[in-house]
């Protein structure tokens, strides 16, 4: 702070105020993180780290194992990823290199109010479509299950992969452009050779964004899923982290049970924070910073 | 290969290309459209003057979901708005180096955090010692999930005032704070306001947060201190339910939802004075 020797009480109260509700920010994460673990310790003292690779979940026996859930929340946002990286970065590429500017701003603002829409009315569209539409295609033999899951979630995702790739597509220089168009590429070579290359730092960073949100998402997944606590194949019903914490949290009657479903939140917030700070160090890198939209 | 095989191959590729934006915005239509047909045939006036109906019966509304909605998202404000505001002027006007580095990087995570993990965290900030499901948890947490999107949206509109402008008033004597706050903050009113709309909206359709915090309630509620009804919490409990004539209120509330989400997002990005904004 070099200029708190200023003269005026006001202007010393106001850098206090600043400086205070900052390092509330700061606070607030440090006792996030500091909740969940005090929180959680019953269950990793009692299972320790087997917490976390056993498959059995059983409030009555007070037998907890978090397996099929990192399972579940895993497989559908692979899934999620495996159908929307292409269709997003499809679309980021038409957006950023053939659409006119006018199209462009227009589906932009369109794949930005895809991704305003709440997640709980992705849900409600989930259960009264996509899940009679997966038992009567013979997809998946309840309707409900871990592939549909993974569906909606790729589409609530598609959004971020485009919004963000778009702009790290823009960040790319002309004179790549330019250089590969004087040595005779066909514009889609010029993209493939030349673009995406030089790119591909951001557009991971937009994916792994894009991961971190499929990981932490809630209400959509809890409602096609099945809610069954099993490691089984993609096409029967499953069970995600966030899912068993937004069905059991409110019922957890044993101070283990509570524990044990803080410490699968643990989990969550561990894998999130992860993968969140990985997408931001390769956008970082990039010359011009893009703005990561919430 | 040929000249004629690479044309091909790029008129190719980059139809597939335009393929992905048309199925992109495809879904957006179609989505708008299901809940749309479904929602305007589901809303009526009962829908918005009256309370749940008894399990069993049919009709009512979700009066009590709309005011509750309404006071979760006033006492989010309060908490997140003016953290948002002070820790968004920090970064803008005051904090260098190390210090500011750790905030903006605290707001980033903060931002990455699942939803249902802030819930777990009013859970147990606010329920356990209170040892009850209320308005006041369901409040905290949207607070908390409003804070990093005002930080950004502050600082980013802050600092689109020209330094010359506060360079003016400071050689005429003012002191920083009223700077700030009688010469930068009206510059950027605009977009400040717009930012705060946006992030209301966003966590207006919030549902995993308040599950465990604010709970649900099916009569109208008092004070802060008692669960209380929200319209995402309603949409969730109605469309997981058995009843017919919970599902097509589900609707309803989805069309109210999400009409209200739209709306802003539409209207903000109209309004905005600069288009690449953060949000």
């Amino acid at each position: 702070m070099a200029r708190s020797n200023s003269p005026d009480r006001g202007d010393r109260l106001f850098r206090w105020a600043c400086l205070g509700f900052s390092l509330l920010i700061l606070g607030l994460v440090a006792g996030l993180a500091g909740e969940l673990a005090w929180n959680s310790r019953l269950a990793f003292r009692a299972f320790g780290l087997r917490f976390l690779g056993t498959q059995v979940w059983d409030p009555v026996a007070e037998q907890f194992g978090a397996l099929p859930f990192i399972y579940g929340t895993l497989a559908t946002s692979a899934i999620a990823l495996v159908l929307a990286v292409p269709l997003g970065l499809g679309t980021a590429i038409f957006l950023a290199e053939l659409a006119p500017p006018k199209l462009s701003e227009t589906i932009g603002f369109l794949v930005e109010l895809l991704a305003a829409i709440p997640s709980v009315i992705y849900g409600l569209i989930g259960v009264f479509v996509l899940v009679p539409l997966m038992r009567n295609l013979h997809l998946v033999p309840y309707g409900v299950g871990i592939l549909t899951a993974g569906v909606v979630l790729a589409v609530m995702i598609v959004p971020f992969i485009t919004t963000v790739s778009r702009e790290v597509l823009l960040t790319v220089p002309r004179s790549q452009r330019e250089a590969a168009l004087a040595l005779g590429a066909t514009h889609w070579e010029t993209v493939w050779r030349a673009i995406l290359p030089y790119a591909r730092s951001g557009l991971a960073g937009s994916v792994f964004l894009a991961l971190a949100r499929a990981l932490g998402e809630t209400m959509a997944v809890t409602m096609v899923i099945g809610n069954r606590p099993e490691v089984a194949s993609i096409f029967q019903p499953g069970y995600t982290m966030a899912a068993v914490l937004a069905n059991e949290f409110a019922e957890a009657t044993s101070d283990l049970y509570l524990h044990s479903l803080v410490g699968i939140g643990l989990v969550l917030l561990g894998l999130t924070v992860l993968v969140n700070g990985a997408a931001r160090i390769m956008l970082y890198k990039l010359a011009r910073p893009v703005e990561i939209r919430g | 290969m040929t000249l004629a095989a690479r044309h091909r191959m790029n008129w190719m590729a980059l139809g597939m290309t335009g393929l992905c934006a048309l199925v992109t915005v495809s879904i957006l239509f179609f989505l708008l459209g299901y809940i749309a047909v479904h929602g305007i045939s589901a809303v009526n006036w009962d829908f918005f003057t009256k309370l749940p109906k008894p399990v069993g019966e049919t009709g009512g509304g979700m009066a009590n979901a709309i005011v509750g909605t309404g006071k979760l998202l006033l006492l989010a404000s309060v908490i997140g708005v003016p953290v948002g505001f002070f820790g968004g002027v920090y970064l803008a006007e005051i904090g260098h180096g190390k210090l500011a580095f750790a905030v903006r990087y605290a707001t980033d995570v903060l931002n990455g955090v699942p939803s249902i993990v802030i819930g777990i965290f009013a859970y147990v900030l606010v329920v356990l010692p209170m040892k009850s499901f209320s308005a006041l948890a369901g409040g905290v947490a949207l607070g908390i999930m409003m804070i990093p999107i005002a930080v950004r949206s502050t600082e980013e509109f802050l600092k689109l005032v020209p330094a010359s402008v506060r360079e003016a008033s400071y050689a005429l004597g003012v002191s920083q704070w009223k700077t700030l706050f009688f010469v930068v903050v009206p510059a950027a009113m605009r977009g400040l306001l717009t930012g705060i709309l946006l992030d209301l909206a966003r966590v207006a359709g919030e549902t995993a947060p308040l599950l465990f915090t604010a709970l649900n309630n099916r009569v109208w509620d008092h004070g802060w201190k008692e669960p209380i009804a929200s319209l995402p919490v309603m949409i969730f409990t109605y469309a997981i339910s058995p009843y017919d004539d919970w599902h097509r209120q589900a609707w309803a509330a989805a069309l109210v939802l999400m009409g209200l989400v739209l709306a802003v997002n539409a209207g903000a990005r109209l309004f905005l004075p600069h288009r690449r904004a953060v949000v």
